[in-house]
This record gives C-alpha cells, structure tokens and sequence, in this order.
C-alpha cells in the first residue's frame, strides 16, 4: 500500500474489477495497487520515459501518449473511472481535458495543488514572490504547472461545465484532513481530490 | 572472429534441421507435401514447457539470431545483442527458439531447395507463401517441440506481423506478443518500394524467369539494387547525414559515375554483399508476403475486429524515425487493441537510426523489452511454483 494518502482515498472511491484509464499515471504506483487491490483493469497514460519503464517493471499497461493532443484513440464512455492525479495543473488545457475524461469515462477522479493553501497566499502576500515550497518546488519559469487554481476555482469550472461532485476530499499532504480543512478546505487543503460525473 | 566468446554469448551453435511430412495447405492454394524447417534454440526449456520464446525473423533475417557457429565467425547472429545470459531475451530464464522461415534462403525449405517432384530447384516455382503460412509452420514446429504455449512470440517488422498474427489465429498458444517496428498493413508507399526492389531483381537478364540455379546464373545485379533501395528506406535522412554526409571517398570529383561519395561506396559494398548471400527468388517471395499481410481485411477492414479472438498481453515498440514502418503504424495496431479491451502496453522510442533501429542497443528500447521480459521470467516461476 502507497503512503500517499490521494492514493488510498482514491481507492476506495473505486469499484472492484473497474476498468481504469490513469492519466499521467507516472511510475504506475496507482494502478499497480488498485490491480492488486480492486482487481481493476486497464491502462496508464504518461510520456515520461523512466515512468514508462517503471511502469513495464510493475506490470502495468501503460502507453506513451500525450493527454494534451486529446483522447481520441479511446471511445465514449469505454471507462468506469478516468483517474488524473496531480496532472491537472500541468496541461495546455486543463478544461477540455476534464471534457475529454468524461466523455471516454462514466467518472472521473482528480487531484490538484491548492494554490489557494495558506502558505501559497502566505508566501505570496509577504514575499512578493510565486510560492516555492517541498510540494511546489519549481522557480515560475522552468515549472511544468503552467495552470494553477484554488478549490473554488475548480468548483466553479464544475458549475460552467455541469459536472456533478459526487465526492470531494482536501488533505493537508499527509492526512485525510483533520478538522482545519474540513472547516477551511480552500485555506487549509493542500491537495483537493474530486470525484465527478456528468450531471443530469 | 572471436578470439574468446564473451561471457553474455549463448557461445558457439548448432542449427538443427527438422523434417515436416504432414502436408502443408498454403494460402495460395497449393500444397507443400513435405519440407524443412532450420532452426537454433537457446537455453533450457523447462519441465512444464512453459518458458518458449519464438524469435521471427524480418526480410532478410534467419535462424541464427545468436551465438557463434565456429570461431572463425566474424559476427555473431543477427540479434546477438539481445539474446544471451543476462540480456534482454536471457537463456537463464527462457528456451529461446529461432527458424528460418518457409521460403526463405538459409536452410528450409525454399526456392533454392530441390523440389522432390522433379529433382531440380524450385526456383520461381516454389509457392508463395504468407505471413499466415508461416505462423502455421511455425505452430507445426512447436507441437513438435512439445511446446503448447509460448511464453512470447518476439518480432520486429515483417517480424512483429508473423508475431501479431500468431495472437489472432492462436490465441491460446501465447501469453505475450512482443511487436517491435511492425505494422498491420503495409501503406502504398510501402508496397511501391518492394515493387521497385522487385522490378530491380526481375529486369535482371540473368534473372531468367527465376530459373537462374538451373541456367547457372544469378541475378546479382539486380538483387544488389533491390537491396540498396530496402537499405536507403531504414535509415533515416539523419542517421545517413551522420554517418556519411557529403564526404566524398578521394578528395577531388572524377567527373565520372564511379563511386565519388561515401555514401554510394556504403551502399555499393551492401549490394555486393547480400547479393552474394541471399537468394533472389526468396527476396521476391518475402516482400510479397510483407505486401499482402493485412489480417483486418477478412473482417470489412477492421482491425479491432480481427484481434478480437486475440487474448495474449502485448508489448508494441516504434521508433521515431522509423519511416519505413512508421509510429503511427504502431499507434493504429495499438488503438485496435485499444477498442478490442486487450491488455496492452506501448512505447515510442526516440531515436535517430531510422527502421534499423529494432536491431540496435538502444538504451531504453534494450531496457524497456528487458523489463518485460523479466516480468515473463517472473510469471514463468510463480507458474511452476
């Protein structure tokens, strides 16, 4: 079992013997303990070629293909669940990529940074700077996180588009999130993770 | 020559030749009532019988994929780099087993065999035979190997379309299919250049309607042109720019058409060399069947269709500059698969070489089919655990 704390949220929003298209699914670690766990098929998506190789090693489909050129080789609705972990930030389009995940699964899962974590706006607020931080170490001009947002954010592009949460869920990085980010998810939550449908 | 065989050599082996008495039926509609198959295996075969690798061969390929016949070899077989002790295809873990197919010039039955029916070569009258006869020779020889199932089918190019054809017509016979470099169909681009290489060899005046063994020639020119034009098209521009560029082979033009440029010097000495080693009508033969391999045309040109009988897990591999046997050719076998719900992994290696590049150590190519197969050796254990 990962100690990623998305990774175990993520797996028990899934149903056993899915089957599982993950997006940006780096070294495999995911879909590797869902295989192991839930028995769910499927395949990872990345273009990193050392993930790729991991992912071989794991036992793991996985398939060199860019998210940002679309979809298109997989048919409507040939998904359960359409997993992107920590990937959304890094898209050229990030909105049409969420379109794209519902229409090739009946759901999706998502996680993303908080840019609107208290530390970012700390950060921001004092230094004048872009926030660099243990999770976000990038200087603004080499990072591959050309797209962040807050939780309200993200919520309100769930609004425009019509797509149903039928779960969320804020850590803090290395828990479930105690009270603080069930209280204050957009200023405390580190990572947000949604599950989404479309809506009716 | 090796002066000592390096220790991640299978060392020095033996082709074998097996006799098939059983009728053949071949796509064509003829019968081959008897032939030969040649073959070399490497490594243990181990007592479930569970851990068989095929090797298919390309074009010009062969049984001797690895080791040394003698010690006076200048090179060892044609896929040494990947298969031996510690390597990608490692003989610690896997009886590996390579053939020269059906046709073909370097032991089985083929155009340069003697035709039992009238005592002399076949020549142009040995039957055309396709991918599909070929995998069906080839499941001839791993009954008799006592091999029901292999653990892989492994092929690059016309290769990888024997491999991909095993896993439709027997999808119980093979747990993975390995298809490097391959392709479902060949495009019209393609089938034009075996066309030209084949209009080379047959335009020969001693090609004499492919009876030439009989007549005592050989069509050497013309073989040596059709080979020149196959070379051209696996390298790409770069990797001949690299290699060769503009440099000429004296330092002044001699204002004559001998050899001025390296690059026509290289391509000249290939020539020279496969014609001398290679049978004409063999090459005829093979780049037909590379033309008419399209196992998706029986169901309305459906690709996803026809690998729907197909339950082996694959591993597709391209290569970036590869314009002969094209990503994208990948890219639609792995789609098929794709909308087919078969278990299926790919990757697009970047690299300069062109179509040659299957054959070379590439690092993450190596790598890539190194951890596969690993994970096959691993299976291969928990099974007989």
């Amino acid at each position: 079992m990962s100690k990623r704390v998305d990774f175990a949220i993520i797996s028990d929003w899934i149903d056993q013997g899915s089957h599982i298209l993950d997006l940006a699914c780096g070294d495999g670690t995911l879909l590797s303990n869902l295989q192991k766990e839930k028995q769910v098929r499927g395949y990872g998506l990345d273009i990193n070629p050392q993930n790729i190789q991991n992912c071989i090693e794991r036992g793991v489909n996985v398939l060199e293909q860019n998210i940002d050129q679309g979809l298109g080789n997989f048919g409507d609705q040939s998904f359960d669940t359409v997993i992107m972990t920590q990937a959304l930030q890094a898209l050229q389009y990030p909105h049409l990529a969420l379109d794209e995940m519902l229409r090739v699964g009946r759901e999706c899962i998502v996680t993303f940074p908080n840019f609107g974590h208290w530390r970012c706006r700390w950060h921001l607020a004092t230094k004048g700077r872009m926030p660099v931080s243990k999770f976000m170490p990038y200087t603004w001009y080499d990072t591959p996180n050309i797209h962040f947002c807050t939780f309200k954010d993200f919520e309100d592009l769930c609004r425009q588009k019509k797509l149903k949460i039928i779960n969320r869920m804020v850590t803090d990085g290395l828990n479930r999130g105690g009270w603080r980010t069930h209280l204050l998810p957009n200023l405390m939550g580190e990572v947000a993770i949604y599950h989404l449908t479309r809506g009716e | 020559m090796p002066e000592d065989i390096p220790a991640d050599s299978v060392g020095l082996v033996e082709p074998q030749t097996i006799h098939f008495d059983q009728p053949l039926q071949l796509s064509c509609g003829q019968i081959l009532n008897e032939y030969d198959l040649v073959i070399e295996t490497y490594g243990e075969l181990n007592a479930q019988m569970s851990n068989g690798i095929l090797i298919c061969h390309a074009l010009s390929g062969h049984h001797h994929a690895a080791g040394y016949h003698s010690m006076e070899d200048r090179k060892p077989g044609w896929w040494d780099n990947f298969i031996g002790p510690g390597k990608p295809l490692d003989t610690d873990q896997f009886f590996i087993v390579s053939l020269n197919n059906l046709g073909g010039c370097h032991g089985s039955t083929g155009p340069t065999s003697i035709n039992p029916e009238t005592g002399k070569c076949y020549g142009s009258d040995f039957p055309m035979v396709t991918v599909e006869d070929w995998v069906e020779s080839q499941a001839r020889l791993a009954d008799h190997l006592g091999i029901k199932q292999w653990a892989a089918v492994v092929g690059g190019s016309l290769g990888g379309m024997q491999t991909l054809y095993w896993s439709m017509a027997h999808p119980e016979r093979l747990r993975h299919a390995v298809v490097i470099a391959s392709a479902s169909k060949l495009s019209a681009q393609n089938i034009a250049f075996n066309e030209v290489a084949r209009q080379a060899i047959r335009s020969d005046e001693n090609f004499r309607d492919g009876q030439y063994l009989e007549q005592g020639t050989l069509p050497k020119s013309g073989l040596g042109l059709a080979r020149m034009v196959g070379h051209i098209t696996y390298l790409s521009d770069d990797a001949m720019g690299q290699k060769f560029g503009r440099e000429l082979k004296n330092e002044e033009f001699s204002f004559d058409y001998g050899v001025q440029f390296q690059i026509e010097s290289y391509l000249r000495y290939q020539a020279e060399n496969f014609s001398g080693n290679f049978d004409a009508n063999t090459y005829l033969l093979m780049t037909r069947a590379l033309d008419y391999f399209d196992p998706a045309r029986k169901f309305n040109d459906d690709l996803s269709e026809a690998l729907s009988s197909a339950s082996a897990n694959f591993l597709l591999v391209s290569f970036t500059t590869d314009w002969r046997f094209s990503p994208e050719r990948s890219r639609e076998i792995v789609d098929a698969l794709l909308e087919a719900g078969k278990q299926v992994s790919y990757l697009e290696v970047d690299a300069p070489q062109g179509h040659d590049a299957f054959l070379m150590n590439i690092p993450r190519y190596v790598n890539a089919v190194a951890g596969y197969m690993k994970r096959i050796a691993a299976e291969c254990k928990e099974a007989s655990a």
